[in-house]
């Protein structure tokens, strides 16, 4: 007979502390603040939801959030694409296989701040590469701490350069998984390149795809550091993204109660999209 | 349609071949007449895919020449061939529709969207599709995957030659002899030359009516079913068909006189040639038990059902009997008897009697 009781409660208790002390308690502190009007001294004031109606209606938040949609749909539109092609053009098989694999690697092992001091140097306009070949040798007026324009495109080419990297190998996951025998069909059945990739490529990248969109688009919904050491959110509040605002209403103005309404609609914007995408991509699948 | 022929055919996977062991295939040559249904039979690795996909296209031969009809073909690409080809497991276009699916070639070679519908509709009637033509092909069962792609093969009418690659290996037992017969009754009714390879015998010898017998990338033997069975030219052909296989027994042969442990053993016919490694080859279905002949001892006796297999000790070596009604104990002295026109002897593999006329 079948003993039945309770044990299996006590494998779970681990992970259930741990996904209470690491998600569950800290957004229910975020809760409690949005809700709450404080002044220091553990002095707190019923609010409402009198902070969320503030955020919400802020032309602050409104511009934060168009350059957080723009940001994140600029890296999309070009670091998904880009790195399909690239995924399509590396080698299937011999020496040269692992030496693009690492190559492409590389860019994603670097510390994020890193990232940003790195192209911070490299685009300055006197002593960075980049930044003194444009100036110098080119001719071209660039200086991203006065210029919006080039802090934007320094920031969307900094992201590609760390990114797309992820998307390539996803991409290149879903590629090498596919059989011979596919492309052989496709050969007898006289299909033309493009057919080959709309119709066997890309069906079977589709999945991995999905991730990887998914992946790049919350991460770089939620980017902070790069652009931070990079911009500072500047010139002006050009870069200032969503979690650059956030942390200047949070920690520059200590304005706990609106920071923490800000985080909450922050999060359930980032879940919403992360959630119709996924349903919308696989309400086909089997 | 076009009649077939591979000459001298040799093909290594190797950039610079030195001996007859870098080679996958050893001179080949078959001709397959138009309209014929052959299988490529044998274990695996012993070069039958390779030979496929040289028809096809997928391989060029490092030597030799296809010729479909009096067409040199050896350089064209696959698609410019008018072959066919259905691989192991069902490759079908999963984003498609199974109408896209079977349309696809010949949309892919500009036919008329008419010509297309027709012909779609008439392939997916004979394979028994047709209510599932708006169905998206990912959510067909293994079996009516595997229908489709064959109907991506058939829905061109100037085919010249269809390949199955085991076609029936991911199909469920109970389907496979549903899609077996299928593939017979559309042999019938399209009339294309088709070849199919396969590592199963009761495949190979129900789909096709030549069969080549193909070991370590040579031919071994063309012949039907029934030539295989009776008459193995190779003592690998005896083993590799029937179930249990032929026995072959180490034997010597001295002017025309066969002897197998000790006792002369009568052949068939004459016999050919001289020297070399000699064996006695007899089917178990012609080994008989009776009063007289060699002395064995029952080792084993199975019963498979129809019939009984015994396998008898004759000294040292084990010959197996097929045997029905009562069957001996284990252990049980026993005499052997072979049929005369079923013995034959084989010189290093190769048969070495003729026929007594």
């Amino acid at each position: 007979m079948k003993t039945e009781n309770q044990k299996a409660w006590f494998f779970v208790l681990p992970v259930l502390l741990l996904v209470a002390f690491n998600a569950l308690i800290p957004i229910m502190t975020v809760v409690n603040y949005s809700v709450q009007e404080t002044f220091g001294n553990n002095l707190f004031f019923w609010q409402g939801l009198d902070w969320f109606e503030q955020i919400l209606r802020s032309e602050r938040f409104h511009a934060a959030l168009g350059r957080q949609f723009l940001f994140t749909f600029l890296i999309l539109i070009i670091e998904v694409p880009l790195g399909v092609i690239i995924a399509l053009s590396m080698p299937k098989k011999g020496i040269w296989v692992p030496v693009c694999l690492v190559t492409m690697a590389l860019p994603m092992l670097i510390p994020w701040n890193v990232v940003g001091a790195m192209w911070n140097i490299f685009t300055l306009p006197e002593i960075g590469l980049l930044g003194y070949f444009l100036n110098n040798v080119l001719g071209i007026t660039y200086d991203m701490t006065q210029n919006p324009v080039a802090a934007w495109a320094t920031i969307i080419i900094m992201d590609v350069w760390h990114w797309t990297s992820l998307v390539v190998l996803l991409s290149y996951a879903g590629l090498v998984s596919i059989p011979d025998a596919y492309y052989q069909a496709a050969k007898i059945d006289g299909a033309s390149p493009w057919k080959v990739f709309r119709y066997i490529q890309l069906p079977k990248m589709k999945t991995v795809l999905t991730i990887a969109i998914l992946l790049r688009f919350m991460d770089s919904f939620n980017i902070y550091t790069e652009p931070f050491v990079l911009t500072g959110g500047g010139p002006g509040n050009s870069t200032t993204l969503l979690s650059i605002d956030l942390v200047k209403i949070a920690l520059g103005q200590f304005d706990l109660g609106p920071a923490a309404a800000m985080s909450l609609i922050y999060f359930a914007i980032t879940l919403l999209v992360s959630w119709l995408f996924y349903t919308l991509m696989t309400k086909d699948d089997p | 349609m076009a009649k077939i022929t591979l000459s001298n055919l040799r093909h290594s996977y190797l950039p610079n071949p030195s001996g007859p062991e870098d080679y996958a295939l050893k001179a080949i040559d078959i001709a397959w007449e138009d309209g014929g249904a052959y299988a490529l039979l044998g274990p695996s690795g012993c070069g039958k895919s390779t030979l496929l996909n040289i028809i096809s296209g997928l391989l060029t031969p490092s030597e030799g020449r296809i010729l479909f009809d009096d067409k040199d073909v050896t350089d064209l690409a696959p698609d410019q061939r008018n072959i066919a080809q259905v691989f192991q497991f069902p490759v079908i276009y999963d984003t498609m529709t199974v109408y896209n699916n079977l349309a696809f070639p010949l949309r892919n070679r500009g036919v008329a969207a008419d010509k297309v519908d027709a012909r779609v509709r008439e392939i997916a009637e004979m394979l028994e599709v047709t209510e599932m033509l708006d169905t998206r092909a990912s959510n067909l069962s293994p079996d009516n995957k595997q229908k489709v792609s064959m109907g991506r093969g058939l829905v061109r009418d100037d085919v010249n030659v269809v390949m199955f690659d085991e076609p029936l290996t991911v199909i469920d037992p109970h389907l496979k002899w549903k899609l077996r017969s299928k593939l017979k009754e559309l042999h019938q009714r399209v009339k294309a030359t088709m070849i199919y390879v396969t590592h199963d015998q009761t495949e190979a010898l129900t789909f096709a009516d030549q069969v080549v017998v193909m070991q370590e990338g040579e031919v071994v033997q063309i012949g039907t079913p029934v030539q295989l069975f009776e008459r193995p030219q190779h003592t690998f052909v005896g083993h590799f068909i029937g179930s249990p296989g032929m026995n072959v027994l180490p034997a010597s042969e001295t002017g025309g006189k066969v002897r197998f442990e000790g006792q002369i053993i009568a052949m068939e016919g004459p016999v050919t040639g001289e020297g070399g490694m000699t064996q006695v080859g007899i089917r178990p279905e012609f080994v008989r038990l009776s009063n007289a002949g060699l002395e064995a001892r029952v080792r084993k006796v199975s019963d498979v059902g129809r019939h009984s297999v015994v396998d008898a000790m004759v000294g040292d070596t084990s010959v197996k009997a097929v045997v029905e009604g009562d069957v001996p104990g284990q252990g049980e002295a026993v005499h052997l008897a072979f049929r005369q026109d079923q013995t034959r002897l084989y010189r290093d593999g190769w048969i070495a009697t003729e026929v007594a006329s």
